[in-house]
């Protein structure tokens, strides 16, 4: 095995391509981070001349990035615990369920991501303006739930149609009322693929921007907003870039998270794949 | 103790196709009845109407005097059997069998005696902890039989258990579960395609067609006097000769028989095993096929305009592709208008077992 391996003939395109894809994503992730633990970077050094936490001092010493980081964590809680609440039951009509308009409406859960977004968050900001919507939590709540509509009802439909019905009666045959048989077995079964779309909706959420910022502003501040601020306000690249990092957080948790929960093919069912 | 009845059930689907006809049946106690027919039958569809998943367009059904017709499904005295075996693949043995007696509040004791009493029963015993995606096909239906008897079902549902499983295990399995069922007397209804299987099991089978019932009888019956032409082109192997019956004798293509019946068209049926052959120059028919299965021979033999007949012989060897034959049935039976209208009163000898499975 080892002497096929070392024979083969090397493919160098292909490593030329995930030599340039790497360098595209990662560098951009090293530059900012770099900037995160930099005391001075003056050009045209190219290395920085001074590296210390002093900027995580004085970011983590601020109040507003305290406040910030606790209402980013409550409000994807809350999205993700209502859009579960919402869209699984809705999910398992979708997919189990046939009554009149069943596509069309199925369908117009693309629609939230098939315009372009702003445009329909400023139309909605006119409307929540008048129901005193704007600049509340639950304001923020709301039109962060319609961003997360599309993963919570697509991925767990076809989690719940991948479901044998058959498993279903025989859960209905012990005695199981309907209810029962979708707490004990279908969401059992298709648990996989729903952990990995309430994942998404939970990162998702927590890096919403335009939504939070169109709505929330200036009362609530979440995380991506703060550093938007911080990036526009202060003549200082660390503060953005602290944050930056600090908004990493979430997605390495979210990984780690996923790698144990979902096996591969989840996230491909989840789309029909 | 239990017996299930029921009464003129029919099931017409939304888009309008009738799977159910007016279909009765009574179902006595301890007795197994199996539901046989073609596929597009009716006879799952029945099957699942008693279990309650599906709901009979009109009709009646009772277990034990009750109306059951429109009771859902978990609260239908019931068990089913699935054709998928339909296991929860994220529970384990044990789980699987003890999540019906946790629903029905049974202390965790009587559910361990119970549940480890059932694996025993259908010869599992100690399986409880494995996962049930470790089983082979035909373990896995056994749990799913112990699944159901567990509950200690009034009424025994099987739907197809064995069709997923090997020739081999398919024999063996369908053996243990009528020794199962005689052991604890419990009224079944299986439902099959297969003739062997009903034959080899039921106290009584019901061929369906088109959803509706062509004859009712003990398994020797069905095979020996079945009433229309379906059930004997259906059971077994069965040579069915169109022709038309004239003065008494029925012709077809050069070959005639005496047949007391009035003059029209006629459906000769004759099993293969009731048909002797003898060699003749003038013969009414031609050998086209001779094959050798050991224990006995088949003759594919051409009557003059073409028309397939089968013979068993014991002397396979005698006849060579080619050769005249004259035809000799020792048993008959007459059909006209899908009706029994003639059967001759020698016996057929009992089924054989290659034939059966053809």
């Amino acid at each position: 095995m080892a002497a096929t391996l070392a024979y083969r003939k090397l493919d160098w395109t292909g490593i030329v391509l995930a030599a340039v894809l790497t360098l595209v994503i990662v560098l951009p992730l090293v530059v900012v981070g770099t900037w995160a633990f930099t005391n001075v970077w003056r050009y045209p050094s190219v290395i920085p001349q001074e590296f210390g936490l002093r900027f995580w001092n004085q970011t983590l010493a601020r109040a507003d990035v305290w406040s910030s980081i606790s209402m980013s964590l409550t409000l994807s809680f809350t999205v993700t615990a209502l859009s579960a609440a919402i869209c699984l039951p809705a999910a398992y009509a979708f997919a189990r369920l046939d009554f009149p308009g069943r596509n069309l409406l199925f369908f117009s859960f693309l629609a939230g991501h098939a315009f372009p977004k702003f445009g329909l968050l400023v139309a909605i900001a006119g409307i929540f303006l008048q129901l005193n919507l704007i600049g509340t939590f639950w304001g923020v709540v709301l039109i962060q739930l319609v961003g997360t509509l599309l993963f919570m009802i697509w991925i767990p439909v076809a989690a719940f149609q991948a479901v044998d019905r058959r498993m279903e009666e025989a859960a209905r045959d012990v005695g199981a009322s309907p209810f029962r048989v979708f707490w004990s077995i279908t969401l059992p079964q298709a648990g996989p693929t729903i952990a990995a779309a309430i994942l998404l909706s939970f990162v998702g959420t927590f890096y919403e921007t335009e939504g939070a910022w169109l709505i929330g502003a200036p009362q609530v501040r979440t995380l991506p907003v703060l550093m938007i601020s911080f990036i526009n306000n202060q003549p200082v690249i660390q503060y953005g870039a602290v944050l930056s990092v600090l908004l990493w957080v979430p997605s390495f948790i979210a990984l780690l998270f996923a790698r144990k929960v979902v096996n591969s093919g989840s996230f491909a069912r989840g789309f029909g794949g | 103790m239990s017996v299930l009845k029921i009464k003129d059930v029919s099931k017409i689907f939304p888009n309008g196709t009738t799977a159910v006809d007016s279909f009765s049946l009574d179902v006595a106690d301890g007795e197994l009845v199996c539901l046989l027919g073609p596929s597009g039958s009716g006879k799952s569809t029945l099957l699942r109407m008693v279990g309650g998943f599906e709901t009979p367009t009109s009709g009646l059904m009772t277990i034990d005097g009750e109306d059951i017709t429109n009771v859902p499904p978990e609260k239908r005295p019931t068990g089913m059997v699935f054709q998928s075996h339909a296991l929860w693949t994220h529970m384990n043995v044990f789980k699987n069998l003890a999540f019906g007696l946790k629903l029905r509040k049974v202390a965790a004791p009587e559910i361990k005696r119970r549940v480890e009493g059932v694996l025993e029963l259908v010869g599992l015993g100690g399986y409880g902890t494995r996962a049930v995606t470790q089983l082979s096909g035909g373990q896995q239906q056994r749990v799913a039989l112990a699944r159901s008897l567990v509950l200690e079902p009034k009424i025994l549902l099987l739907d197809e258990p064995f069709a997923s499983l090997d020739q081999h295990l398919r024999e063996r399995l369908r053996e243990e579960v009528r020794d199962i069922q005689q052991r604890l007397k419990i009224t079944t209804l299986f439902v099959t395609h297969g003739q062997d299987e009903a034959l080899s099991m039921a106290d009584r089978i019901v061929v369906m067609r088109d959803g509706k019932t062509e004859q009712i009888d003990r398994p020797d019956v069905v095979y020996r006097e079945p009433q229309t032409p379906f059930v004997a082109g259906f059971i077994g192997t069965m040579n069915l000769i169109e022709g038309v019956v004239s003065n008494g004798v029925f012709s077809k293509a050069g070959y005639s028989t005496p047949l007391p019946v009035s003059d029209g068209p006629a459906i000769l049926a004759v099993r293969p095993e009731a048909l002797d052959l003898t060699a003749s120059t003038t013969g009414q028919g031609k050998v086209h096929r001779v094959t050798d299965y050991g224990t006995h021979g088949l003759v594919d033999l051409e009557l003059k305009d073409g028309t397939r007949v089968k013979a068993m012989v014991s002397h396979p060897d005698l006849f060579q592709p080619g050769q005249g034959v004259s035809l000799a049935p020792r048993a008959i039976a007459a059909y006209r208008d899908g009706k029994v209208i003639h059967r001759t009163s020698a016996v057929a000898p009992a089924p054989h077992p290659a034939l059966v499975d053809a």
